[in-house]
């Protein structure tokens, strides 16, 4: 008999439901007393490293509808393009950057909004650097695993053109769901669940 | 046991993720995954430094009843109601490794099935000494541990007469973006678990399983309150000794 391989199997996902916001955002939930701040509503400081910006959009359905209980991650590099965890061997981050940030969307509109700063590039596996880009992960209800994406900078056109993810997208009219719209600080990425503008989301 | 602490921390990339053991996006049976599921196929990536790296968070985070919902949300010498229970496993990677250091949030409803949320209106009543919801972060060894009371089973508007089993829903960080999970755990012997839409979701039924909670007597609390046992498997990492040579480049 061949040996066994012996690893164990993933816990499968399952939907985060329509309640979420009791868990991870209980203040927003209107359940005051238990944590003093809703994790991840603040990623910078006053001392903050780099160019301050607004990440805002909403998350819509296969029917346009906006999805209003859904609730977003985002991480990213700091302005230096270095991220702040123990897996970062590159160097130290910056210290008054989280690089995590989570929001719910919000109940009335969708809307979501992160305020954060511009990443710098970090490299692709091979060394080659990625256009700079924040990581975004998307659970709500009726969503059974969460939806890994990416928002990259329209203002970045030459990095994005040599960008190894970017490249990879083989319909290249779908490279567009993964650039947010620039006006002023504020990029706006709306994220198309389902649909002819349906955003690519990864398989990490 | 100290040599992994001590260790440099792990930054392979993870094993890919077997999406034929979770859950697909589109599952009718669940109605609302009807259009919040991508149709397009998923664009597969290797991990980079992007998602192999992720937040950490210290135990500064935690206050002392984080991991005690019969008290965290209760007037002073107050509890909430209903049957007592311990929540307790192991956060392991799929090489059977401990996770140590990692930040699991739970929620849940109270005894009879009530969330308190303001989107809520099924008529069973709140429960004025539970919020529902805890955290904990794993220690060396991966272990994480709650109190709590055991959540009810409730009605929801999907088929005509859908209720959804007891269960606690679970977030867990792992040390990498791409470890994020959300589940779902339910309770050994509930035989809501098998009509379950959402449970339905899982095609395979020993994945099912991997969700079920068995109930621990060994660390049942004479007197107090019963124990579950609720292991977390998250993805494994590759070894590096083959991934620092940049060849062609």
């Amino acid at each position: 008999m061949v040996q066994e391989l012996g690893y164990l199997k993933e816990t499968p996902s399952q939907t985060a439901g329509p309640y979420v916001h009791i868990g991870l955002t209980p203040n927003y939930s209107e359940i005051g007393g238990i944590y003093e701040t809703d994790l991840g509503s603040s990623m910078v400081n006053d001392k903050t490293l780099g160019e301050r910006i607004t990440v805002t959009g909403k998350v819509l359905d296969g029917a346009g509808a906006p999805v209003k209980d859904a609730v977003l991650e985002i991480w990213q590099a700091d302005s230096a393009g270095l991220y702040n965890s123990p897996s970062e061997l590159r160097g130290t981050a910056d210290p008054n950057f989280t690089g995590w940030g989570r929001c719910p969307t919000n109940s009335a509109d969708g809307v979501f909004r992160f305020e954060t700063i511009k990443p710098g590039r970090v490299p692709f596996k091979d060394g080659r650097k990625m256009a700079p880009h924040i990581t975004f992960w998307i659970v709500a209800r009726g969503i059974n695993i969460g939806l890994h994406t990416r928002m990259y900078f329209p203002e970045e056109a030459a990095a994005n053109a040599e960008d190894p993810l970017l490249a990879r997208i083989e319909h290249r009219d779908r490279v567009a769901t993964l650039v947010g719209v620039k006006a002023g600080s504020t990029y706006t990425f709306d994220i198309h669940l389902q649909g002819d503008k349906e955003t690519v989301f990864l398989d990490i | 046991m100290s040599d992994r602490t001590n260790s440099k921390p792990e930054t392979g990339a993870f094993f890919a993720r077997d999406r034929a053991w979770h859950p697909p996006a589109f599952s009718p049976g669940y109605k609302t995954s009807v259009l919040r599921s991508p149709q397009r196929a998923l664009l597969s990536l290797d991990g980079t430094v992007s998602e192999i790296t992720g937040p950490v968070f210290g135990h500064s985070i935690l206050n002392d009843l984080d991991n005690d919902l019969i008290h965290n949300f209760a007037k002073p010498g107050e509890s909430a109601i209903g049957e007592r229970i311990i929540v307790h496993g192991r956060v392991l990677d799929e090489r059977g490794r401990p996770v140590p250091g990692v930040l699991l949030e739970f929620w849940q409803a109270n005894a009879g099935g009530r969330y308190r949320h303001k989107k809520e209106t099924y008529l069973a009543a709140i429960d004025p000494n539970f919020g529902g919801c805890g955290r904990a972060i794993t220690d060396d060894e991966g272990r994480y541990a709650f109190r709590t009371i055991r959540p009810g089973a409730y009605p929801w508007p999907n088929g005509v007469n859908d209720w959804r089993p007891a269960h606690i829903h679970f977030s867990v960080f792992g040390h990498g973006f791409a470890q994020r999970l959300i589940t779902q755990m339910y309770f050994e012997g509930d035989p809501m678990i098998w009509k379950c839409p959402i449970v339905g979701t899982i095609p395979d039924k020993q994945a099912i399983e991997q969700l079920i909670a068995p109930l621990d007597w060994g660390n049942t609390i004479p007197m107090d309150a019963r124990a579950y046992k609720f292991d977390i498997v998250l993805r494994g990492r590759r070894s590096t000794l083959f991934e620092n040579r940049l060849e062609g480049n």
